[in-house]
């Protein structure tokens, strides 16, 4: 990138929000992917719509990719800058704008971190429910980018049941918005919704308007040990069938049992094949009423102990074990790489067995642990990015991973996105024709092909899992 | 794409620098951004360069060679307040503030090998921390300067600005330190009341600083320990704890204040090694850290870190034996907690409970208590606008809590947060004091 474009740039959004220097640079070309790295040309931080479309007419007159990006949490290398060019950090658009207690909507910049949201709307007695792993520090755009989940999904969907507008800057520069406050709006194709989860490769997102909840009064968690991996998964669909829907339902295998007991020392039994954390929100009596339910319902399928929290307090303890998990799994070896294979519930069982006979064949540590009750599973390998021979078998391992969950009618991403990592899988799930479709609605909106390259449409027939990427770096260092 | 980096090195025995680094510690990081709200300087700027994540990644950099040691890493690598908040956050356990003390070490080697000298440091480091005399004796033309009024005349003629504009402003922050006689006459050691219970013989961590300017603070820990039934031992041999020389990258200078340290108080015979200053405290209790590559002295250390406690660690423990003589009533108290006693020692609840044991007063929980107030050693010195950033967002949270007495549990946090209140305009209605000189006033 030449300097001309670089004052451009600079005039543009001043001094301090442009960086070029060799170490600024080096702090945006990974995210939280682990073994992807590329280097910008250049970042900026724009503070306001007229900066943003301003940089996008800037790189799409000189054909510069364009990579935005909020807090960089995300787990499929969507936002390393794999072409190089501009990264555009929306850190500064972060202001929540209103909460309308009339309509029950927010409306806010993309920056605005998921947790503040979600503090904002509770102190007024409203209700955001997703709640991505990350929302501590992931942005709202983010959140939209890559359409998040979490832990609610089972009973209150992901981030595209909640945005109703969204304000866009399309490559070109032009200002769009879509959607809005009403609850019923049929104008045209639901563009909002298709840019929910488009992962920065048509537009950048400054504007977000999102759904509220009334704040359920009550919470109650509970949890659940077995000695085989088919009660858990039977249990899941029992409940389910008996037209209780809890609010949070997660699984840990007993990999993941272990590793969680050895590091957080909170007493989970390690003879067991699998344990349930179940929560329930709602009125008192509703989720009195449910969780003594589901309690049967698990005894009733072969769960050894059923324990509910007596407490709020006790009730968060129990949480945390789910919430261990990562950072257990991360203190084990210095590689984590979280996987994200889904399927329909049904076959719950069935995968997290296919899970295991795979890495049994490929002799790696892979401990899975996930959302029991919207079957989106996370197969973690614990491995050594620098043991290259182990890397090539977990990339094997995982390509049979998303194999088996394609043919049990699942997907190759629950809520981490395509980016990079999956790009090279997205035809297992929507087929050729269906690649060629999306194709062309990239067309459609980004001509040039500047926004977010190398994402979500693979270059190469190779399907790779981990693709790479020191010798990216090298090469981007060294050309 | 254009080249950003090369991989020519400045110095030849930076690579060797280089082995300095634990790489499995810095693998350690997944990137998983979770460090990122908890840092300070992050939220400032917003930028990730200012984060530990960022800043972890820039070490990996140098590590690999694709990055140069050169001033903008050190600028990067200073810019932190070392407050290790982000430690608390890390799910995967990375100790950040070790792998910062190897990172500006590393700075700091580099540029005396490429023969780059700070006369500033080389005083601070070589002169000034490591003798305890001179320490004394600054500490003594502070007094003369303050009882002789020549501080505020200098602030009316003006001399003041004659001073870095930081050192200006936090000495409006300084009380009147205690007289060259008054420490003189300090006894060595100081019997338990007679009734006592307790037969702990504990040795007082006395600070560099610490023991001048806030000398009356470490005479008031001192009686607070002895209420508590402890004989409380001021050994004469000991030095700086070596805190400030490691976090500004002279390790090698650290570990030979360490090795005194050691020596005095093995030679002293105490059960207990007691400190008030939660930054002293971290680096004490992280000696055995420091000499990993010396298994002789790495033993001595183990030893001497299992003896030491931080002030509100002991009272809490000695709790029984201690009877309130005094009251507050209708005081509203919130507690500032000292990073490096929070996040580096993880003392958190103790000050807590023993503020909320005091007769009549009201605690009120501060949000965001244990978030940096920007003091961070002399980081309000070396880096005074971000220092002031940090600060004044901080205030804000102190004066929702309309609290007369803000507590602390480090000497730094205690200046800052005066410096704080008067910033803030609430001078009068609040009052910064060390939880020690607190205590010393009601048992």
């Amino acid at each position: 990138m030449n300097t001309e474009i670089k004052s451009q740039l600079r005039a543009i959004v001043g001094d301090r929000w442009m960086m070029d220097s060799p170490h600024d640079l080096y702090t945006y070309s990974y995210d939280a992917t682990p073994l992807y790295q590329a280097m910008p040309d250049a970042v900026v931080m724009p503070s306001s719509v007229e900066e943003v479309a301003a940089v996008l007419k800037v790189a799409n007159q000189y054909r510069i990719p364009i990579v935005s990006r909020g807090s960089g949490t995300n787990l499929c290398g969507g936002t390393v800058p794999t072409e190089g060019g501009i990264v555009l950090v929306t850190n500064r658009l972060g202001r929540l704008h209103e909460i309308d207690q009339e309509n029950l909507t927010a409306t806010f910049g993309p920056g605005l971190i998921t947790a503040d949201l979600h503090k904002a709307v509770e102190a007024v007695g409203l209700f955001y429910p997703p709640d991505p792993g990350s929302m501590r520090i992931s942005t709202m755009g983010g959140n939209v980018a890559e359409c998040a989940g979490g832990m609610r999904g089972l009973k209150y969907g992901v981030t595209k049941d909640y945005i109703m507008g969204i304000e866009a800057v399309l490559p070109g520069g032009e200002v769009v918005r879509f959607g809005g406050k009403n609850a019923k709006d049929v104008a045209g194709y639901d563009v909002t919704k298709l840019l929910v989860g488009s992962e920065g490769t048509l537009a950048v997102v400054t504007e977000i308007t999102a759904k509220l909840l009334p704040l359920p009064p009550a919470k109650q968690t509970m949890v659940a040990y077995y000695q085989s991996l088919s009660d858990a998964a039977r249990s899941v669909q029992r409940i389910i069938a008996s037209k209780i829907i809890p609010a949070t339902m997660e699984f840990l295998d007993q990999a993941t049992m272990e590793v969680v007991e050895d590091f957080a020392r909170i007493g989970l039994p390690l003879d067991m094949k699998a344990m349930l954390i179940i929560e329930q929100d709602g009125t008192d009596l509703q989720v009195e009423q449910d969780i003594a339910r589901m309690a049967d319902i698990c005894r009733g399928e072969g769960a050894t102990e059923v324990r509910l929290a007596q407490t709020v307090e006790e009730g968060a303890k129990l949480m945390a074990a789910r919430r261990a998990a990562l950072s257990a799994l991360a203190r084990v070896k210095p590689t984590t790489i979280l996987e994200d294979a889904t399927v329909p519930r049904a076959h719950l069982a069935e995968m997290v067995e296919q899970v295991d006979v795979i890495a049994r064949k490929y002799n790696l540590q892979i401990c899975t642990f996930g959302h029991a009750g919207d079957g989106n599973l996370h197969p973690t390998c614990l491995t050594d990015e620098r043991d290259l021979e182990e890397i090539h078998r977990v990339e094997q391992a995982f390509e049979e991973i998303f194999h088996a969950a394609i043919k049990l009618g699942g997907t190759i991403t629950g809520e981490h996105g395509v980016g990079m990592a999956k790009a090279g899988f997205l035809d297992l799930k929507v087929g050729p024709s269906g690649i060629e479709l999306m194709k062309r609605i990239k067309e459609a909106f980004d001509p040039h092909g500047i926004m977010n390259p190398g994402k979500m449409f693979a270059k190469s027939d190779r399907r790779r899992v981990v693709v790479k990427t020191h010798a990216c770096t090298h090469e981007h260092n060294h050309a | 794409m254009p080249a950003h980096t090369n991989t020519t090195m400045p110095n030849p025995n930076l690579i060797q620098l280089l082995d300095n680094f634990d790489r499995e510690e810095i693998l350690n990081c997944m990137q998983c951004g979770f460090c990122l709200p908890a840092c300070p300087t992050y939220r400032q700027t917003g930028k990730e360069s200012a984060s530990p994540r960022g800043r972890i990644a820039l070490m990996k950099g140098v590590v690999d060679g694709q990055l140069n040691v050169d001033a903008e890493f050190e600028d990067n690598m200073y810019l932190c307040l070392g407050c290790r908040a982000c430690e608390t956050a890390c799910p995967a356990g990375v100790p950040y503030g070790s792998l910062l003390e190897t990172a500006r070490d590393v700075v700091e080697r580099n540029k005396k090998d490429i023969g780059e000298h700070s006369f500033l440091r080389d005083l601070l480091f070589e002169e000034i921390f490591p003798n305890p005399d001179r320490i004394d004796r600054l500490g003594t033309m502070l007094w003369a300067s303050q009882t002789l009024g020549l501080q505020k005349l200098a602030n009316k003629m003006g001399l003041i600005n004659l001073l870095p504009r930081p050192m200006r402003e936090m000495q409006s922050a300084v009380d009147q330190v205690a007289s060259p006689w008054q420490r003189m006459k300090r006894e060595s050691v100081i019997h338990p009341e007679p009734d006592a219970s307790q037969n702990l013989r504990v040795g007082m961590f006395k600070g560099c600083i610490m023991d001048v300017m806030f000398f009356e603070t470490n005479q008031a820990t001192a009686r607070v320990l002895t209420k508590a039934g402890c004989e409380v031992v001021f050994v004469e041999e000991q030095a700086c704890c070596g805190a400030l020389h490691a976090h500004s990258g002279e390790q090698n200078g650290a570990k030979e204040l360490a090795k005194r340290n050691i020596e005095a108080f093995e030679a002293a015979g105490v059960d207990l090694i007691v400190n008030n200053a939660g930054g002293c405290g971290a680096a004490l209790k992280e000696y055995h850290h420091w000499f990993h590559d010396d298994p002789q002295w790495q033993e001595r250390a183990m030893k001497f870190v299992a003896k030491c406690r931080d002030a509100n660690e002991l009272a809490a423990e000695l709790f029984s034996a201690l009877e309130f003589r005094g009251e507050l009533p209708g005081v509203r108290i919130t507690y500032q907690d000292s990073c490096h006693l929070a996040h580096g020692q993880g003392v958190r609840a103790q000050p807590r409970q023993l503020l909320r044991s005091i007769p009549g007063v009201e605690y009120v929980e501060m949000m965001e208590a244990d978030r940096c107030c920007g003091s961070a050693g002399i980081y309000n010195i070396t880096n005074f606008d971000m220092s002031m950033e940090v600060l004044d967002e901080k205030m804000e949270n102190v004066k929702s809590t309309s609290a007369h007495l803000v507590v602390t549990s480090n000497p730094g946090c205690l200046l800052q947060m005066r410096k704080g209140i008067q910033r803030a305009g609430c001078e009068g209605q609040m009052e910064a004091v060390h939880i020690m000189d607190l205590l010393d006033r009601v048992l």
